[in-house]
């Protein structure tokens, strides 16, 4: 197991790449795909989603948006239960958060390879 | 691990309540802050569910965004937008403090680094919108 | 004509008396010019001689006087009464430090701590005081002059709540000093200070709340210093994790 001396950089690289990419990129996606599409302000075809999707270059893209920000995720929450006062439950805590990122990547990787 | 501090007899130890980030503005946002990146990831994980249901066919990827449409879902991604920017603008105005840049020997001021980062997820959003968008 | 007046609201602690801290109401005369720590000092010498807490200076450089003013960290001779009207004014001990007595904290703690980043000029080999003084460029000193302007006042760690919960996290103002030394082209000791940093209860701890750079009162930021080493620490980890004979410095 790493030692959380090895570990913490290693989660904190993951947690500002994500948190980056989450900055640069999530807010117009959600205003895309979260509202105008459903409130019928523009619509994106089935066919044309699925064509793009299924680009080597965009599925990469598709991977950074969605993996990078889980990690950027688990390490706040994880901060955010310390700093509730959880912080006899560090080891738990951190092994739930990250390992639900892991988990996010895996299942990630798992959807664009079948696209 | 970290070894519990030994308390001397005689000494008063305050104990801070977890409730502490509703004792000031600062702290109440920098709870915000952090919430935001638990709305950015179910949303992440919502966008996820829809690349799945693409391969299965226009049928079921219509019903998915069919249901998108109901008002829980409109209010959720209202809220998860106002979180999302709220990240973007705390995560910009952040960076600054964090990264140093130099330009030969001089510092550039952490306001042009942090102007820069604006300017560049102005660029990056209209990209990605008329990429959307296109057709 | 009567004399306007103002409340004061201390925290008083006896130790061996008291379980826990209670607080005591006194009435003060308002001046203009007048800070918390005057007031403070008209009730030692003309309401109760008892009342215990730090100062010194008066003028904002020895960095003893921090004490909570209306739950916020400051320096009680920087305080005016004049910016709390019409009161009445909270004043008690720094927060999440442990109390010795009314206003006086522990400082222990918080000594220790400074010790432990070694806040002086490291260098692998001194060189003879003949051969004369380590020359810098002012763009070399101004590379770490603002984290040098710290009086260990500690209103930082009284704004930290990563240091109330956990009383082994470095803290602000000591990351901070040996950022300042890091920086410093004089130094060579970067390795030595190192393990003190990325220990667990190192910069890793600190989840940049951020409050330690509002209230400093010298402009130190020491957020924007321990965000930087995190980043450096980082940096580090890939370098030696990419070349495993040897990152940089
Ligand atoms: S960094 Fe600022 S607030 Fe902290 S001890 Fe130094 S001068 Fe005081
Ligand atoms: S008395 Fe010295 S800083 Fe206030």
């Amino acid at each position: 197991m790493l030692t959380r001396k090895t570990s913490e950089p290693f989660w904190w690289l993951l947690f500002a790449a994500g948190g980056m990419v989450a900055a640069l990129l999530v807010p117009v996606h959600l205003l895309v795909q979260g509202l105008a599409v459903p409130l019928g302000w523009t619509s994106i075809s089935h066919a044309r989603m699925l064509a793009l999707a299924a680009q080597p270059l965009v599925k990469l893209y598709l991977f950074a948006l969605i993996a990078l920000p889980l990690y950027h995720w688990a390490h706040r929450f994880r901060f955010i239960l310390e700093d509730l006062g959880l912080r006899g439950l560090r080891t738990p805590i951190a092994l739930l958060s990250y390992g639900a990122a892991v988990l996010g990547t895996v299942a990630t990787l798992w959807v664009l390879w079948r696209i | 691990m970290t070894v519990p501090r030994v308390e001397r007899p005689g000494l008063y130890y305050p104990k801070l309540p977890a409730t502490w980030w509703l004792r000031n503005a600062n702290y109440f946002r920098f709870m915000l802050r952090e919430l935001s990146s638990v709305f950015i990831a179910l949303f992440l994980v919502v966008f996820l569910i829809q690349l799945h249901r693409l391969p299965q066919g226009p049928g079921a990827y219509a019903a998915y965004l069919e249901t998108l449409r109901a008002p829980g879902w409109i209010i959720f991604h209202v809220l998860a937008l106002a979180f999302a920017l709220y990240h973007s603008v705390t995560w910009f105005n952040l960076t600054g403090v964090v990264q140093v840049v130099h330009l030969g020997e001089r510092q550039v001021p952490p306001r042009l680094v942090v102007g820069a980062s604006f300017a560049l997820w102005a660029v990056v959003s209209v990209v990605l919108l008329w990429f959307l968008l296109r057709g | 004509m009567t004399e306007e007046t103002m409340t004061l609201e201390v925290t008083r602690y006896r130790p061996g008396h008291d379980r826990e801290p209670r607080t005591e109401s006194f009435t003060v005369p308002y001046r203009k010019d007048w800070v918390v720590l005057d007031a403070l000092n008209h009730i030692k010498d003309r309401i109760d001689g008892t009342l215990s807490y730090r100062w010194s200076c008066r003028m904002g450089v020895c960095g003893s006087c921090g004490m909570m003013v209306n739950g916020v960290p400051k320096l009680t001779c920087a305080a005016f009464l004049r910016d709390y009207r019409p009161g009445p004014i909270r004043v008690g001990p720094l927060a999440n430090f442990p109390v010795i007595r009314d206003l006086v904290i522990a400082l222990d703690d918080f000594m220790e701590k400074l010790r432990r980043v070694k806040p002086w000029i490291i260098r692998a080999v001194e060189k003879p005081v003949a051969d004369g003084e380590y020359l810098q460029t002012p763009a070399q000193l101004d590379a770490y002059k603002q984290f040098s302007m710290c009086i260990n006042c500690m209103l930082c760690y009284a704004a930290c709540p990563v240091y109330g919960l956990e009383p082994a996290f470095v803290g602000p103002a000591a990351i901070a000093l040996a950022y300042r030394y890091n920086l410093d082209s004089r130094d060579e000791g970067y390795r030595l200070r190192e393990p003190v940093l990325s220990e667990a209860v190192g910069v890793w701890e600190c989840t940049f709340v951020g409050e330690c750079s509002v209230v400093c009162p010298k402009g130190v930021d020491p957020a924007a210093a321990i965000q930087r080493s995190k980043l450096a620490g980082a940096t580090d980890w890939l370098l030696s994790m990419i070349m495993p004979w040897g990152g940089r410095r």
